[in-house]
């Protein structure tokens, strides 16, 4: 099972994928998209770059994840701690509230511009102590204070559908996204996830505790800087692209840890795999439901991430008890 | 030669070392020794290149340790802390290999070091375990090899004998032993000091701070040093094998 985890999400990603190109409230079969269907238009401009989003965007909220989880030492970590999603969040909430985001890019570049701010406070927070108390503490405070500045901002919309339009874009989602997304995006979190591999040895060294690893030659504030910048990259695109969207870095190192060695190296692939699974899924099952309006990724991945979150913390209790 | 040159270290702004030199040679163990607090610890992180200083300096073989590239330093100088924290529940032969990280060099020399290393420890038929189902002392040996695993020229080792039985503390000793006769220099703080009378070749007494006494067995645990560190009288019979034994009387009258 360890040997055939890879391979096997892999298998799980690409043939998840190609379904949800057939997935929806039209269902187009395999054979109209080689016939010079006129539905194929719906496949390459709406599914097929949606598609792809749901794959960088859920590998990349996976692979921070686990990063996350390995350098916390903590199973509990999730990259929305680190208060960079929150601040991207800001950024967006901010062009929506100026009317700003009919204009192509600029929601995106704002919400890169809000996730590139916290990453610099955070960094100036935790200085060059590379001390994960003050990290973590940094992130937290970072966090809350991006969401209250949200709900300010939220408090002082201008006309109910600004409000409503704002609100509707925190929930997350992936609807209606075009290539200029993708092509934002992939290249930020192909630089965030290299980053983050860079990360791995680091991360099974502080396995050990933070001692061990500087005298097994880690540099305790090199590896925060790649790991604020390597996540902030991906959290970030991840943001501006779609929205927010949680859990998925909670969940899926969870899942797919007990089918590897559980070092943090090991984890880290086979997270953005799951991750990229997990979203298309679930992104494909969103849309061919039989709602009247399309229910949002965001909400569905938290309305299973919650109970998963609760299963997990009875087990631990059981545990420790 | 690992030596330690007039070492000033302030901690929470109070003083740890006030002036501490000590070497670490080839070939031998050096046990650290002196009262909770006296700075054995800050020591062995000094000597393990771990902690900056305010004053004097460290030395691998005349290079300051301080500026060795991390990585190269840790292939040389393997550290053993005190508290033997795993976080992930892998298992026995991967957190082995974490004693391979600063090298890497081919599998092959990996795998044989590791090898190597679980079998000077007894932990060969530990491998497929983890972490979380061994016991305290199945867990020190593992984490012992994890350091062996990496080759290093020394060896420095935060109370390895800690909450080990008497015989896992002789399979342990015997580790060590092994070690320093294949030329690893072998730095290790102790409490105990009828232990560190017969196994260390050389002994440093630290004393608040300070280098109370070094030498060897019967130079450092004089009946005077260690009443004047320790507080305590003791009994030194010299065997007829040149080893001392040690046997603690109760505490000395104060005043």
């Amino acid at each position: 099972m360890k040997r055939r985890l890879i391979p096997l999400l892999l298998a799980a990603l690409l043939l998840a994928s190609l379904l949800s190109l057939i997935a929806g409230k039209v269902w187009i079969a395999p054979a109209a998209m080689l016939a010079g269907d006129e539905r194929w238009a719906i496949i390459a401009e709406l599914r097929l770059p949606r598609m792809l989003l749901a794959v960088i965007v859920g590998g990349g909220l996976g692979l921070a994840g686990a990063a996350m989880q390995g350098y916390l030492r903590n199973p509990l970590a999730d990259p929305g701690l680190f208060g960079v999603s929150a601040g991207a969040a800001l950024g967006a909430v901010l062009a929506i509230f100026f009317g700003l985001s009919a204009t192509p890019y600029v929601l995106s570049a704002c919400a890169l511009a809000g996730a590139g701010a916290a990453m610099a406070l955070l960094a100036a927070l935790a200085g060059h102590s590379g001390s994960i108390i003050v990290f973590t503490l940094g992130g937290v405070v970072i966090s809350s204070l991006a969401g209250a500045l949200t709900a300010l901002v939220i408090s002082l919309a201008p006309t109910p559908f600004a409000t409503g339009q704002i609100v509707n874009w925190l929930m997350g989602a992936l609807t209606d996204r075009s290539w200029n997304d993708v092509l934002v995006a992939a290249p930020l979190m192909a630089l965030g996830a290299i980053i983050l591999a860079g990360t791995a040895r680091a991360l099974d060294a502080l396995t050990l505790g933070e001692a061990a690893a500087r005298s097994l030659g880690v540099n305790p504030s090199r590896l925060q800087w790649q790991v604020i910048i390597g996540v902030g990259l991906i959290v970030g695109a991840s943001v501006a692209a779609a929205g927010v969207i949680g859990f998925i870095g909670l969940i899926v190192p969870h899942l797919v840890r007990p089918f590897t060695r559980r070092n943090p190296s090991s984890v880290l692939l086979p997270s953005a795999l799951g991750g990229a699974l997990l979203l298309v899924v679930a992104d494909a099952a969103v849309r061919a439901a039989p709602t009247v309006s399309e229910l949002r990724v965001g909400i569905a991945m938290s309305l299973l991430g919650g109970p998963f979150f609760l299963a997990l913390l009875l087990r631990l209790r059981r545990k420790l008890a | 030669m690992l030596a330690a040159r007039d070492l000033v270290l302030k901690l929470g702004g109070a003083p740890a070392l006030a002036g501490v030199s000590a070497a670490i040679a080839p070939g031998q163990i050096t046990a650290i020794i002196g009262p909770n607090g006296a700075g054995k610890s800050s020591l062995l992180a000094c000597l393990a290149g771990l902690q900056r200083v305010a004053a004097g300096q460290v030395t691998l073989d005349d290079a300051p340790v301080l500026k060795l590239d991390p990585r190269q330093r840790a292939r040389r100088i393997g550290f053993l802390p005190q508290v033997a924290e795993v976080n992930w529940d892998i298992d026995v032969e991967t957190l082995v290999a974490l004693g391979r990280l600063p090298h890497r060099s081919a599998p092959a020399a990996d795998a044989a070091a590791i090898t190597a290393a679980m079998a000077a420890t007894d932990c060969a038929g530990l491998a497929g375990r983890v972490v979380s189902s061994l016991s305290g002392g199945e867990r020190a040996r593992v984490l012992l090899a994890r350091v062996l695993a990496g080759q290093p020229d020394y060896l420095l080792a935060d109370e390895p004998l800690a909450n080990l039985d008497p015989g896992h503390q002789l399979d342990t000793i015997a580790c060590l032993r092994a070690a320093a006769d294949a030329g690893t220099g072998v730095a290790i703080v102790l409490h105990d000091l009828a232990l560190a009378a017969q196994i260390a070749d050389q002994l440093v007494l630290l004393h608040n701070g300070q280098v109370a006494a070094n030498g060897t067995a019967a130079q450092v645990l004089t009946g005077p040093n260690v009443a004047k560190v320790y507080g305590i009288d003791i009994q030194v019979e010299h065997q007829p094998d040149g080893r001392l034994h040690l046997m603690v009387k109760g505490r000395s009258q104060r005043g």
